[in-house]
């Protein structure tokens, strides 16, 4: 009974994620454009909310939808002028774009059939935040260490950015 | 103590119903729902009634008026009045707005509000989802608020209300951080992230004894994320009328307002759960204490608003960025030098 659920859930949130990635593409006011991330973006946390990776979905929203979103929004919001003109759609590179993006596509698809996937054993729903931050340090120490460096980098970096605009 | 039993003896009959006239069995899920919901905006709607009430008395005793006092007993169904007025209104749109994000926008303003409801204990047993994200929940779904009341400024195609919105953008999304990292000490401590296992962990001593430092921070970033005085430069008045909602009128413009009054609430509602041990308290139902500590916390805020003067715009970034932060990574390593060292 449950099992058509939350097949017609899948298919739900899939298709508003496709149509927010869509809006994306073809909203041809910026700000929309932005909201139609958000709308995307909420839609795939939903996603992870019913592969039962709720950390993942708090994660997803709280990073991408309340601080990365908020910011494009914001940097569209201060540049007044490019809200009120139309962006362009189309370029001169369009059949290279084709091209690639039709080359990951078959990629992905081939990956997709072809691959087996290594069926995961359904993780207790109580354990699963535990287990997570088990793995990220131990299991997965390294990668963890060497995304946080990274993160660190972008700091700095931005540290930099903002103080030359002072000195000037 | 009161609400958990009601809620389950309605449950056990609503189950008792479907079981004799055959109904398909989703049917008790869905009617669970339904009555949270129900409750939920029930009780969102009531309380920010009182609230505005609260806030007028409040505002007038300490400026030594009386504030409303015609309406009721102590002007006591004054907003009720208010409420009727405002829903009369004419719902006007400004010619130069962007129509469809001018109206979607109150309702992303307002909807996180209710949904964050879903993880708070009212009580013993009295939580509608004890997720285990609880308070990530929390966090990541009041964020949502933030686009609601940007959006609302950029579309409402006025320059004050633009600058409401980004002023209100910048601060809501510093003070963001400060906010997190203060409720990970709680987090820590309780080595869970559900709210009710953070009330449970609380059964002895209050996390506000060990994590006084972390409270403090709590407050002042959560009065900056209701854009309470002294952080109310979002709306400040004398600066740029009245922010991000100037253009808005009628019900929509009561949408901003309920979000704010029931924003305050919740952020205090957190606060009495994360720090002041939630709804436990001696003798009296855990409905009461919950009521109480979060209503005190509610006073606190208003307490600031009528005491101190608005910061300035960088005065305000520089305390969140190069104070807040500081110090809420510093009661960070403490709390974990401690845990690992006990």
């Amino acid at each position: 009974m449950t099992d058509w659920i939350y097949v017609v859930a899948f298919y739900g949130v899939a298709g508003v994620a496709l149509l927010g990635g869509l809006g994306v593409l073809f909203f041809r006011n910026l700000f929309h454009a932005g909201l139609s991330l958000i709308l995307s973006l909420f839609a795939v946390a939903s996603l992870f909310v019913l592969l039962g990776a709720e950390f993942l979905a708090g994660v997803q929203v709280l990073v991408y939808v309340g601080a990365v979103a908020v910011l494009i929004l914001f940097a569209v919001m201060l540049t007044q002028r490019i809200t009120a003109r139309r962006v362009r759609r189309y370029t001169r590179a369009l059949i290279p774009a084709a091209l690639v993006t039709l080359g990951l596509a078959v990629v992905t698809v081939f990956v997709m059939v072809k691959v087996e996937l290594p069926a995961i054993a359904p993780i207790p729903e109580a354990s699963a935040i535990d287990e997570l931050a088990d793995q990220l340090l131990s299991t997965y120490l390294l990668p963890f260490e060497v995304i946080s460096l990274l993160l660190l980098g972008a700091l700095v970096g931005a540290i930099v950015l903002a103080r030359k605009e002072e000195r000037r | 103590m009161i609400i958990h039993p009601v809620l389950s003896w309605l449950n056990e009959w609503w189950q008792g119903v479907v079981a004799t006239y055959g109904l398909p069995s989703c049917f008790v899920p869905a009617a669970q729902m339904v009555v949270h919901a129900i409750l939920i905006g029930g009780f969102i709607a009531v309380l920010v009634l009182f609230l505005i009430w609260l806030t007028r008395k409040v505002s007038a005793h300490i400026q030594q008026r009386f504030g409303p006092m015609r309406v009721g007993w102590h002007g006591s169904v004054q907003t009720v009045a208010d409420a009727l007025k405002l829903m009369q209104k004419e719902d006007t749109t400004p010619r130069s707005c962007d129509r469809p994000v001018f109206n979607i926008a109150p309702f992303l303003a307002f909807a996180p509000t209710i949904v964050a409801f879903v993880v708070i204990p009212f009580g013993d047993g009295a939580i509608i989802r004890d997720l285990n994200i609880g308070v990530l929940f929390l966090f990541a779904i009041t964020t949502i608020n933030v686009i609601g009341v940007i959006s609302g400024g950029w579309a409402s195609g006025s320059k004050y209300s633009l600058l409401g919105g980004f002023r209100s953008a910048a601060q809501l999304v510093s003070y963001e951080v400060p906010l997190v990292l203060s409720a990970l000490g709680v987090i820590m401590l309780a080595g869970s992230m559900k709210m009710g296992a953070i009330v449970d962990a609380q059964s002895r001593i209050w996390f506000v004894a060990y994590q006084p430092l972390a409270f403090v921070i709590y407050i002042i970033a959560a009065t900056a994320e209701v854009n309470r005085t002294p952080f109310d430069i979002p709306e400040a008045e004398q600066e740029i009328v009245a922010g991000f909602n100037v253009e808005y009128s009628g019900m929509k413009f009561a949408m901003f307002f309920l979000a704010e009054f029931a924003n305050m609430f919740l952020i205090a509602a957190i606060a009495a759960t994360l720090f002041l041990g939630g709804w436990r308290g001696p003798w009296l139902p855990g409905e009461f204490w919950f009521l109480a500590k979060s209503f005190a916390i509610v006073l606190l805020l208003m307490f600031f608003r009528w005491t101190y003067p608005r910061l300035r715009v960088d005065q305000l970034m520089s305390f969140a960025w190069k104070f807040l932060l500081p110090l809420a990574f510093l009661n960070l390593i403490i709390t974990g030098l401690i845990l690992v060292l006990i």
